[in-house]
């Protein structure tokens, strides 16, 4: 089968991009393993909610249309978001197809399926940054009687044991499970390793709505000066509680969670946690104040400051004296961990030679180094907010402008070979 | 040379124009980021040596300090030995000390911030029933390394508390304290 172009994955970021090559009248085909909104509908725990704000997934030609802009939408009601999405715009969607291979082909692409393969100039790459989760070596080394899991496979408190439970990694997901699984009776203890602490709410506002106004999400991927650092800045501790409360290390603490530090390796049967609890907390604190500062600044230059409340700053994070370094898996006070420790993308069926030495796709801000390949919804691909809902549809459109104007330049070299193939 | 918001120019004596073009190389060739550090240790008698530092290897070829550097240690009286060198465990602090100042200095540097003076005082506790063997619960090294940094510098109270945070997020000795390293000893 021919395209122009073969978009791979159907979530918001592959079908923001074929809003846009359906309003460049650019033919192409969306390709999907599981149904549209597949990993939101196969890959999220039950209570999960949107850290962003409903309002805030503004996608080309989109948005939202409910009657809670300021709430946090659960994971069917984000699944039936785009589901719509893909079914207002009659997305050209291959459901239930797998990409198993893609691969250069007579000056084009060939894209493998379960389903049948596929010649096209050009491919976008939208499969997300989350696909497999990143667990250390060494949890090799956990005795076999504890059970283990990731975020992927986590659903509710109730799949667990009674019994304690160790959440390894304190960003978004790992504190969001370690204060559910707590308040269902099995104690936590929480590995924090490096982690961004924010605010709910701030002056009376959401913080995703002064990171929106301040211009913080939209900060290009060309205009920081350590854009290796900001691709790699761990996911906020942030979550959508309809009641708005904030999570931080604090709030765990006060229901009850026990903190230890990073978790740096398991040996005999014993975990070992890193002295540098004290040093990450200081550095989270000093990183949202950083962030209050700026959006202080903006307020007071913009006249926002006399219609929100005044400026303030939060409780520094509380360490106890001398946190656990070490705990003994072996004596049963542990009966799961979970394994909060982040995710990176799959690209195994991706037989281009374009990863880098860690399996990451090299491009300039969404412009693969290979021709007419391109990559959305990686973290700060060419802003800020590249790889939220709210922010795909920029790099959408200025990735698709470009394969346009690729394919534009193409047809005016094209060999005859392509034409008399026809399709 | 950087300026700081006084007009003057930042100098902490550190050449971070050369630690970034470092980086930006490294990325690029893995293997010359490969270094190697050494020391060699005699004996000397009771509970008294002598290590020294020389030679090191990295940027791909062996290399060496401009000087020999000795380093004696000993135990104090009150372990009934001589006192002719620190002990090992205050050598290990003045390590830790010495990678947290230089950072110091060096991320000062990068961020414009014009240091007049560092000091910091560094106290580690331990139960010495550890190393007498008196008890298996007690562990041989430290329960805890306090240091406090004293810091005059051209910044706000929160940009020095950051300076020494991002030191400590950089260190070598930091890491090599805080979390778990193989150590393997073999006898030839």
């Amino acid at each position: 089968m021919r395209t122009t172009t073969v978009v791979v994955g159907a979530g918001q970021a592959g079908l923001a991009m074929s809003w846009w090559l359906a309003r460049l009248s650019i033919d192409h085909v969306v390709i999907e393993r599981g149904e549209v909104a597949n990993s939101w509908k196969t890959e999220r725990w039950d209570s999960l909610r949107l850290l962003t704000p409903n309002w805030q997934s503004r996608l080309p030609g989109y948005g939202y249309q409910g009657d809670d802009p300021d709430g946090f939408r659960t994971m069917s009601e984000t699944v039936r978001f785009i589901e719509g999405y893909a079914e207002v715009m009659s997305a050209p969607v291959r459901s239930h197809s797998t990409v198993t291979s893609v691969r250069s082909r007579d000056d084009g692409y060939e894209v493998l399926t379960d389903q049948g393969s596929w010649q096209s100039e050009t491919v976008v790459l939208a499969t997300g940054a989350c696909n497999t989760p990143v667990v250390p070596a060494f949890a090799e080394a956990v005795p076999s009687s504890i059970s283990t899991l990731t975020p992927l496979h986590y659903r509710n408190p109730e799949q667990l044991e009674q019994g304690g439970v160790l959440v390894v990694g304190a960003s978004a997901s790992g504190i969001q499970i370690a204060d559910e699984i707590h308040r269902s009776g099995r104690h936590v203890t929480l590995a924090v390793g490096e982690h961004v602490r924010v605010p709910r709410v701030y002056r009376g506002k959401d913080i995703k709505w002064w990171m929106d106004v301040s211009g913080v999400l939209d900060q290009r991927y060309d205009e920081v000066d350590d854009i290796v650092k900001a691709r790699n800045v761990p996911s906020l501790q942030l979550a959508g509680y309809p009641d708005r409360r904030t999570i931080d290390l604090n709030s765990l603490t006060r229901i009850g969670v026990k903190l230890v530090g990073r978790l740096a390796g398991i040996k005999e049967g014993k975990a070992l946690f890193s002295g540098s609890l004290r040093n990450v907390c200081a550095l989270a604190d000093l990183k949202m104040n950083r962030l209050l500062d700026t959006i202080d600044e903006w307020a007071a230059g913009s006249g926002v400051d006399t219609e929100v409340g005044p400026t303030h700053r939060f409780e520094s994070t509380v360490v106890e004296e001398s946190p656990p370094l070490l705990l003994d898996l072996a004596r049963g006070r542990i009966r799961t961990i979970v394994w909060a420790t982040g995710f990176r993308p799959d690209y195994s069926w991706l037989d281009i030679p374009v990863l880098d030495y860690k399996g990451y796709v090299r491009h300039d801000g969404g412009l693969v180094e290979a021709p007419g390949m391109y990559l959305l919804g990686m973290p700060f691909l060419r802003r800020r907010k590249s790889s939220l809902i709210d922010g795909v549809g920029d790099d959408a459109r200025d990735l698709s402008a470009h394969l346009a104007s690729y394919l534009r330049d193409r047809s005016l070299t094209s060999r005859p070979a392509m034409q008399l193939a026809g399709g | 040379m950087t300026t700081a918001t006084s007009g003057k120019p930042v100098n902490n004596g550190v050449n971070v124009e050369a630690l970034f073009g470092a980086r930006e190389a490294l990325t690029k060739a893995p293997e010359a980021a490969q270094f190697k550090w050494r020391a060699t240790c005699n004996w000397v008698k009771g509970t008294q040596s002598r290590s020294t530092v020389e030679g090191f290897y990295g940027l791909g070829a062996e290399q060496k300090h401009k000087s020999r550097f000795s380093f004696d240690s000993d135990h104090p009286e009150v372990f009934a030995s001589e006192d002719t060198g620190a002990t090992p465990v205050e050598i290990v602090l003045a390590g830790l000390a010495g990678c947290l100042t230089a950072g110091i200095a060096a991320v000062a540097q990068a961020r414009e911030i014009q240091l007049r003076s560092v000091s910091a005082t560094l106290e580690a506790g331990m139960d010495i029933r550890g190393i007498l063997g008196a008890d298996p619960d007690v562990r041989n090294g430290f329960d805890g390394i306090k240091v406090i940094y004293k810091i005059d510098a051209d910044a706000s109270a929160d940009d020095i508390k950051a300076l020494v945070a991002q030191s400590q997020k950089r260190s070598a000795v930091y890491d090599i304290i805080t979390n778990p390293t193989n150590v393997t000893v073999e006898v030839k």
